[in-house]
């Protein structure tokens, strides 16, 4: 009976041979669509592109004899390169902190459950999610010279009219980028250490209090190193995303005034598609992986290290 | 004495609050609400001086210039780009990284290339994309997007997802397959439930990155496939801006992120969070 009945079961499972093999080799199966697609559209289009840039490939000709590295070499010669490697910089090492700073204020100001507050978390979601082009276009129309809200603002706290050419003065061009940028992404940065604020060891903070320590010391010793391991992570995607930064960009300024907030990004589309350097183009591309290649492998590294 | 003064500090503690969420929120949404209003002006209110802060009238023409003249075209085609693609990237990304948490496939290895995959800067691999589009005709058409969109999600599903996956005991699945389901019957009766609240939150991450990439849709689109955030540079002119447009535009291609986060409201933090604890 209990023969029948397992013949029954497996009667009912119908093991065709094209049902084995598609469950012995399934590890491999479900694996395969997607990877596939990476090599295709990831890894395909880099090698590719490191052929290309060993060539002497342009708009004008194809030539596509090998130059060794003179591509490269020529990456060392291109002040406009090098100094939109710095505007990068600078928006990154100043839009970063400060995102950190207003994202970790926001989180305290909603730590404690208080009613309503899923409803604000809910609205301030709505800058980082909003796509970067209709934030650049949506700071351009507040900054505008004559029609914007800000001049309006700053003019009624200064008493008198105040004309800012945001987009164009070149000592307002980084304010105007860093400002909008800090709008966009605060909020993620405020998301992501609510979650990790939220989940602070209760017991540890209450004991610090019935101690009487401060709130730094409390902060010092307690807080900063629960939510260490979140903030580096965090830090580490919008570093990524930063030292890419394009859309607000291009939104805002496309660049200028002259090349005056051309990040590396914007200067290797412009190499790639107006001057169309196809070459040289991949040869900047591979400088812009290295970088951050190395930035990644020293961040993680000392990550692993504060751990 | 100190018990009765406790719930006084308490309440102006919390009125406190209240007030810096309240200007916190107003400062963070306000350029949005200057966006929405703009959409609703008339030219003459748009560049009215001083700046008005009401529209006088709401008023739709602005949108209504955006559906006569085909524009909305870009949304759709976003619509289809952005939803093709992240649906495919969650299917197959989902299948993969239950692979990699259930069998270990390719070990550590593989899954340090797929998140490698991401880290790749768009702008690094954008040009070589672009060259081989041409090379095979699919530059300005939707299958060149979708695929693009695909990989470029797939890291991101399949590593929010195997976290997810190894949560799920394994105990469960075993003894699912003890009672005669086979491997397909478990993932889709067994799993799929369990990381339901997951696939929801990367669903939603997947649709608005796609949504809201600008980079590769600029270079790998003309005229047939516009998405939405190329056309909206495009209302960028030389000599005049075309607000009307540009807000109209904004509003109608933020309405789907809009929609898609406020329903999954409650999945999203955790699935920022973990993706942040995990990744």
């Amino acid at each position: 009976m209990a023969l029948s009945a397992s013949l029954n079961a497996a009667e009912q499972r119908k093991p065709s041979r094209l049902g084995r093999v598609l469950e012995d080799r399934l590890p491999y199966l479900i694996v395969a669509p997607a990877i596939l697609i990476l090599l295709l559209v990831g890894l395909f289009p880099l090698i590719y592109s490191l052929i290309v840039s060993f060539q002497r490939i342009t708009m004008t000709e194809n030539d596509t004899s090998f130059v060794g590295l003179l591509n490269y070499a020529e990456l060392f010669k291109d002040t406009r390169l090098w100094v939109s490697l710095g505007h990068t910089a600078i928006i990154t090492v100043i839009a970063l902190p400060l995102e950190l700073l207003i994202g970790f204020l926001m989180a305290q100001l909603f730590i404690d459950r208080m009613p309503g507050r899923q409803l604000f978390v809910a609205l301030l979601v709505l800058p980082t999610v909003i796509s970067p082009i209709v934030a650049g276009a949506t700071w351009r129309l507040m900054f505008d010279v004559r029609f914007g809200p800000i001049g309006q603002i700053l003019s009624s706290f200064a008493g008198e009219p105040v004309r800012i050419l945001w987009t164009v003065n070149p000592a307002y061009v980084y304010p105007a980028i860093i400002i909008c940028e800090v709008w966009q992404w605060s909020p993620f940065m405020f998301l992501l250490l609510l979650a990790a604020l939220s989940n602070v060891d209760q017991s540890q903070l209450e004991a610090a209090e019935i101690d009487g320590a401060s709130y730094l010391r409390v902060l010092r010793a307690i807080v900063l190193p629960a939510i260490a391991p979140i903030v580096a992570v965090a830090c580490l995607i919008r570093g990524l995303d930063l030292v890419r930064i394009f859309d607000i960009i291009w939104a805002l300024t496309e660049g200028g005034p002259g090349s005056m907030t051309e990040t590396v990004s914007l200067y290797t589309y412009v190499q790639g598609f107006s001057q169309f350097e196809t070459s040289y183009t991949a040869a900047i591309s591979f400088l812009v992986i290295a970088l951050l290649t190395l930035i990644t492998t020293l961040v993680l590294k000392r990550m692993d290290l504060a751990r | 004495m100190r018990i009765g003064r406790l719930p006084a500090r308490k309440a102006r503690i919390l009125a406190l609050r209240y007030l810096g969420a309240g200007v916190v929120t107003l400062l963070f949404l306000f350029p949005v609400y200057w966006l929405f209003m703009i959409s609703f002006k008339t030219p003459d209110e748009i560049y009215h001086l001083p700046p008005l802060w009401i529209p006088g009238q709401i008023q739709f023409s602005n949108y209504y210039v955006l559906f006569k003249d085909g524009d909305v075209l870009a949304i759709l085609n976003s619509l289809i780009v952005a939803g093709v693609s992240s649906g495919i990237a969650i299917v197959l990304g989902t299948l993969c990284a239950y692979s990699l948490a259930r069998f270990g496939t390719g070990g550590e290895n593989l899954a340090m290339w797929i998140i490698s995959q991401r880290m790749i800067p768009p702008i690094a691999v954008v040009f070589p994309i672009f060259l081989i589009y041409v090379y095979f005709g699919l530059v300005d058409g939707y299958l060149g997007l979708i695929l693009l969109y695909t990989a470029f999600n797939l890291p991101y599903v399949i590593w929010m997802m195997r976290g997810y996956i190894v949560d799920v005991p394994l105990e469960l699945e075993e003894s699912a397959l003890v009672d005669g389901l086979n491997r397909w019957e478990v993932i889709w009766k067994v799993v799929f439930p369990m990381v339901r609240p997951g696939l929801m939150a990367t669903s939603v991450f997947t649709f608005v990155f796609a949504w809201n990439d600008f980079l590769f849709a600029l270079v790998l689109t003309r005229t047939e496939v516009i998405t939405f955030p190329v056309m909206l540079t495009h209302y960028f002119g030389g000599q005049s801006n075309f607000w009307a447009k540009i807000a109209a535009m904004s509003v109608l291609g933020t309405l789907p992120i809009f929609v898609a986060v406020s329903v999954m409201q409650r999945y999203l933090v955790r699935g920022i969070s973990l993706g942040a604890v995990k990744g």
